[in-house]
């Protein structure tokens, strides 16, 4: 009779910790994947940071204690902030909102090299090279939004592009005839974002209401042509497609058969 | 004077609490280096890493590539804590600690400590089913699943960090003890305190009763958060508390009229019951 207890006392046990590991499952998986959160320089891809970040803040204090502080209108900016409960980023992780405190892209990175997992890790933050600079971090992408820029109304303003510590590389200014006056140019700013590494001063610096250009990661922005399209012009991305496989990814019941059947099927030709 | 004196382990473990929260503070908020991180992964004197054994195993079970530093943290708290400290965390360090005593202490002032919605003799054994199936669940959804949850985390991040809404899930716990299930969080679910008790289970300070001077008052049992480790021994014998989920908090000693329980030094090699060791 005790051994039977000691089961059933054992399967309940284990049954309430099944439930238990669920629920709390079923909120991390909620929480784990915030695809809007920007994370400090040099941060491994999303997936990889959530399981390697251990929360502890050292990137955050790295940067609340840094040593070119930014200050604005007599209050200092912080930059990068751990998750409180709540936040619009994962639990306890770090995490920098642009408009309010960009990355001011100190030259020694100190919260990269404050982590202590690898979460944030030099590799991540190096060009073809190896050489690890600040320059090559990837914390995001600009997208500038062409209805609301005033830049694209005609009228002058180019605050992003002076704000941008990549000046003249991640943002340049493309001048166009104003084909309404005639007489007048815009002038433009374009992102390029093999340079643009999200630290989102441009962001803080936009003089519109609401930002018209604003940082977001670049899995979320940032799409990709694969290996079926290629700049004919252009060797080094000749090379890129060198290795591209033939097979067919895409599979549809048209992709059965050849081209030719598929548009021949089905026609009465002798009418 | 004579009831500081009484009472010097609780007031200890309050300024350690503090201070470990305080220093947590400071170290954000003006940049000293004595102790840097929270209770996840700290810097001590920016140089020694001390990494939480539990979040460690998550990481590990979900797959993440683990550093140097974190295996070296974990070392230096698996040997403090095995060889010397016991569960000693949950008592000295955990802030989570602060709560769930205030809720011991409601129950206490306001009669009400047998009153539990769930019979804790059925879930005694929960919080290791608990540790393993989050362990599980780590490796499934590909993170360190209890993180998200963890009230420890919540707390330390709160006074080092920001708080946001880390306040309600801190008075969940503190009502789910005070009035659903006494010492409910810290005695049978918190899978972070069941691994500090798996590693300390062989740790030589623990406390030390003897039968002689007992007269079976019951004032231990009032206050232990942990009192199946004094039923095998209080009055029945003079031993060692082995039960591996003392926390070392020394709650027992300060009550104890009678000046039958004090520390003392376990030493496997002269045998568990040697005399000679009681430092009385």
């Amino acid at each position: 009779m005790d051994r039977r207890n000691f089961l059933a006392n054992l399967i309940q046990l284990s049954a309430a910790a099944t439930a238990a590991g669920a629920v709390v499952s079923g909120f991390a998986e909620e929480n784990k994947y915030k695809p809007l959160t920007l994370r400090p320089p040099g941060a491994l891809p999303e997936e990889e940071f959530i399981k390697t970040c251990i929360r502890c803040g050292l990137c955050v204090e790295a940067c609340k204690n840094r040593e070119n502080k930014m200050i604005i209108n007599g209050k200092e900016i912080d930059t990068l902030f751990l998750a409180a409960p709540g936040d619009k980023a994962p639990i306890g992780t770090p995490y920098f909102i642009p408009r309010t405190g960009p990355c001011f892209m100190c030259d020694d990175i100190p919260c990269l090299f404050a982590c202590p997992t690898g979460a944030l890790t030099p590799d991540m933050c190096k060009n073809e090279k190896g050489e690890v600079s600040i320059d090559y971090a990837k914390m995001g992408v600009a997208v500038i939004d062409p209805s609301s820029c005033i830049a694209y109304w005609g009228l002058q303003c180019t605050a992003c592009y002076r704000a941008c510590p990549e000046m003249d590389k991640a943002i340049t200014i493309e001048w166009k005839q104003n084909e309404r006056t005639g007489k007048h140019a815009y002038r433009i700013p374009v992102v390029h974002e093999e340079y643009c590494t999200g630290c989102g001063m441009c962001e803080m610096a936009c003089v519109t209401e609401k930002p018209a250009i604003k940082v977001f990661p670049r899995e979320v922005c940032l799409g990709k042509a694969g290996d079926r399209y290629v700049k004919g012009w252009d060797i080094k991305d000749q090379q890129r497609v060198k290795k591209a496989s033939t097979k067919t990814t895409t599979k549809t019941p048209w992709s059965e058969k050849n081209p030719l059947q598929n548009l021949n099927e089905g026609v009465n030709w002798d009418e | 004077m004579n009831k500081i004196f009484k009472n010097k382990y609780l007031i200890l473990r309050r300024l350690s609490q503090f201070t470990i929260l305080f220093l947590y503070f400071a170290a954000n908020y003006w940049g000293w280096k004595i102790l840097m991180g929270n209770l996840s992964f700290s810097k001590l004197f920016d140089t020694i890493p001390l990494t939480d054994p539990y979040a460690f195993l998550q990481m590990l079970f979900a797959g993440a590539v683990i550093s140097t530093n974190l295996i070296i943290g974990v070392l230096v708290v698996v040997l403090f804590y095995g060889i010397i400290g016991g569960r000693a965390y949950c008592s000295w360090v955990c802030p989570v600690n602060l709560i769930t005593d205030l809720a011991a202490w409601v129950r206490r002032k306001t009669n009400h400590e047998k009153d539990n919605l769930v019979s804790a003799i059925k879930i005694k054994k929960f919080r290791y089913a608990f540790l393993v199936a989050m362990l599980i669940f780590s490796a499934i959804i590909g993170a360190a699943a209890y993180e998200f949850i963890n009230p420890i985390g919540f707390f330390t991040r709160a006074v080092a960090f920001s708080m946001g809404f880390a306040w309600v899930w801190l008075l969940v716990i503190f009502i789910f003890d005070a009035f659903v299930l006494k010492n409910g969080w810290c005695g049978h679910i918190c899978p972070v305190g069941a691994t500090y008790a798996l590693i300390g289970a062989k740790n030589i300070i623990r406390v030390y009763h003897e039968k002689e001077k007992c007269t079976n008052c019951g004032n231990c049992f009032i206050v232990c958060p942990e009192n199946q480790v004094l039923a095998p021994v209080i009055n029945k014998k003079s031993d060692f508390i082995s039960g591996i989920e003392c926390t070392n908090c020394g709650r027992c000693i300060e009550v104890c009229e009678d000046d039958a329980l004090h520390f003392s030094i376990r030493n496997f090699i002269k045998g568990e019951k040697n005399e000679k060791n009681s430092s009385n």
